[in-house]
């Protein structure tokens, strides 16, 4: 059974060239790059070239970029270096949509006694800069807000809150975990201070993530112990995913406009295609500004779980945020914040596409679609 | 992905008797849109007392739809006081088990079919007992009693435990404390409650004063205050407060927060304390 892989926000399938990159750094290139022999010495160099196609992909300098183990520490880092080097500062700002490696991270500074402000979100899950405009104090220690939910697919006002913190002399963060490669980054005119990566998001394996500091931020290491990463990030490099890394931030910079134009119409084909067929379903998000490759749709009065598993026989695979997927109880935080009624809520499904679908893909999902919400409805106490 | 036996997978693709019964004569209705999962069983039952059929639509999860499925099969043809009987854990077992965090979708099974039979019964769809409980869990509308049942039924030990089978717990939080007390007074050996034997007046009216001295009487002391024993009249026991207890605006907190609960724990459960 053919595969059809609509789960690229859960993670992507590593590039073919990615791959074969990486391969010499698993066997006859092993050598250490701290070394002073030239068997290590030409892997530092290769290091030095994926530590460049990274921040040419960001619009970053090489010395900004830190590789880190995967888009979690770098988030956790990001908080530990703005409350380490800013002792006087007790607060915090995030929102209530952030990904689990940003939210759970607030919590915990929460109750170590920080005033954390969870920004809400409306109906879209759009962001009120009002309320960002009033929370944000010069005794801010840190704002961190995704640059795309990961969920629905919003692409944030990134620009304008970094903007806003810089003003105040604040600390921006942005977890970008989503957003790299599916819409443009460039730091030279967007004044965050600290960005998270992760690698197997963009065709490069899981396990490599990057860490950007800009230059002139004060930084405290969240990992102590050797010099690799010019003291900022202690430990043996992980050499073949950095270099694989490297690799699909190459491809990523080249695929940009590609992934944008041929991913969003295979996008929005799909969705329309669902709901032009189906009745009875919302596009969760903001459809006016959001990942090209995300659709999240909610199918009233089915619940999401059961949809997956249908999906999955004909090797379908994407994601729910409904509550039975996770072992919760309760729909995701994220449709919660947005206040989606909870006869939606519960039958959500999240399909995220790659520059890898292709249009038979989108074409069998829509075919097959419409028979799996017929026969869950049918079975459903509620009809209307 | 969750690891479900083959006989959910079965179940889930292939539901037996899905959908209404023109000709049912009882139905059970558990759960709601908003707890993620519902069940409405409908169940024909014949005159002597036998379901002759059986059919269910079912809002919710792979297993939802499979515990619904196989407990309609399960059922069928059996008396209905004999399916009674059967336990959430039965329907499980029948699936070849559930996950941990799923066995609340077996408990929805058993609900549903109660609930159904006391409707062809006459009765009310849920036992009053179970309506003059308490409401433990609001976010998942869970009564006292529901927790106990389970607790019970399938030995449960945490309250993790709790949450899997009944949901309780699994949102917001709040009512964790209720049910770890839930689960304390009702894990205790039953060795250990105090045997509800028929007490003689004389034998009530010492430990109503044993209690009163010992317990009751050096709290009252420390904020200056004292109790006077009136009358024993059956379960009623009759009590002037002294001292300045006498005149504190708080008097009948005192008596029914203090001198009622404890006499309720020490000497008789349905003890009711009156000022005189």
């Amino acid at each position: 059974m053919k595969t059809i892989y609509l789960d690229n926000n859960a993670t992507s399938a590593v590039d073919s060239g990615v791959l074969a990159a990486m391969l010499p750094y698993l066997g006859s290139l092993y050598g250490n790059p701290s070394s002073l022999h030239n068997f290590g010495g030409q892997v530092a160099a290769a290091i030095e070239d994926a530590r460049e196609s990274v921040a040419a992909l960001l619009g970053a300098e090489p010395d900004e970029i830190i590789f880190t183990s995967c888009g979690s520490e770098s988030d956790n880092a990001a908080f530990w270096s703005a409350v380490q080097t800013q002792p006087e500062k007790r607060r915090l700002i995030t929102t209530r949509v952030e990904h689990p490696a940003v939210l759970n991270v607030a919590q915990y500074w929460e109750r170590q006694g920080y005033r954390v402000t969870y920004l809400g979100v409306d109906n879209k899950g759009r962001l009120d800069m009002d309320e960002y405009a009033a929370a944000l104090s010069e005794d801010t220690a840190l704002v961190s807000i995704m640059f795309a939910n990961n969920e629905v697919g919003n692409i944030y006002p990134i620009a304008r809150m970094a903007e806003a913190a810089k003003e105040k002399g604040v600390l921006f963060h942005t977890d970008a975990v989503q957003a790299v490669g599916k819409t443009p980054i460039d730091l030279k005119h967007l004044h965050a201070d600290m960005l998270s990566l992760s690698g197997h998001k963009i065709h490069a394996p899981k396990g490599i993530g990057v860490f950007y500091v800009r230059r002139g931020v004060r930084f405290r290491p969240f990992l102590r112990g050797g010099h690799q990463e010019s003291g900022r990030r202690a430990g043996t490099e992980n050499v073949p995913y950095i270099i694989g890394l490297g690799g699909a931030a190459q491809l990523a910079a080249d695929h940009i406009q590609k992934e944008r134009i041929q991913v969003s119409s295979l996008r929005n084909k799909l969705e329309n295609g669902i709901l032009g067929q189906i009745p009875h379903c919302i596009v969760n998000g903001d459809t006016e500004n959001r990942l090209s490759n995300t659709s999240n749709i909610s199918f009233k009065n089915v619940e999401g779980e059961a949809i997956l598993l249908m999906l999955d026989r004909l090797g379908i695979c994407a994601s729910s945020g409904s509550a039975c997927t996770s072992g919760s109880l309760e729909p995701s935080h994220v449709l919660r914040a947005m206040g989606v009624p909870f006869t939606y809520a519960h039958g959500s499904i999240r399909l995220s596409l790659s520059c890898y679908t292709t249009e038979e893909d989108v074409d069998y999902v829509i075919e097959k679609f419409p028979k799996i919400i017929k026969t869950l409805r049918d079975i459903s106490p509620y009809k209307d | 992905m969750w690891n479900y036996t083959e006989a959910v997978h079965d179940h889930f693709l292939h539901p037996r008797n899905a959908g209404p019964l023109s000709d049912a004569n009882a139905i059970g209705e558990v759960g709601s849109l908003a707890c993620g999962d519902a069940l409405k069983l409908y169940l024909k039952i014949t005159d002597a007392g036998v379901i002759e059929a059986a059919s269910f639509e079912t809002f919710g999860c792979a297993s939802a739809i499979a515990s619904s499925s196989v407990l309609t099969d399960m059922i069928k043809g059996m008396q209905a006081d004999e399916a009674l009987k059967i336990t959430n854990r039965d329907i499980a077992a029948a699936l070849g088990g559930l996950p941990k965090q799923k066995m609340h979708c077996s408990v929805m099974g058993q609900e549903a079919l109660e609930a159904a039979i006391r409707q062809w019964k006459g009765e009310p769809p849920v036992p009053h007992a179970l309506e003059d409980g308490a409401l433990v869990c609001k976010c998942f509308g869970v009564m006292d009693a529901q927790i106990i049942r389970a607790i019970c039924e399938n030995g449960l030990k945490t309250i993790e435990e709790i949450t899997n089978y009944t949901k309780a717990g699994g949102a917001c939080g709040e009512c964790t404390d209720t049910i770890a007390k839930i689960l304390a007074e009702t894990i205790t050996p039953l060795a250990e409650i105090k045997p509800k034997a028929r007490m003689t007046n004389v034998a009530r009216m010492q430990r109503v004063l044993k209690i009163l001295d010992e317990e009751i009487r050096p709290r009252l002391a420390t904020d200056g205050g004292d109790i006077e024993l009136v009358d024993v009249d059956g379960n009623r026991v009759i009590v002037s407060l002294r001292g300045r207890c006498s005149h504190c605006r708080s008097s009948s907190v005192t008596i029914h927060n203090l001198v009622e609960r404890l006499l309720r724990e020490h000497v008789d459960t349905d003890i009711i304390v009156e000022e005189a």
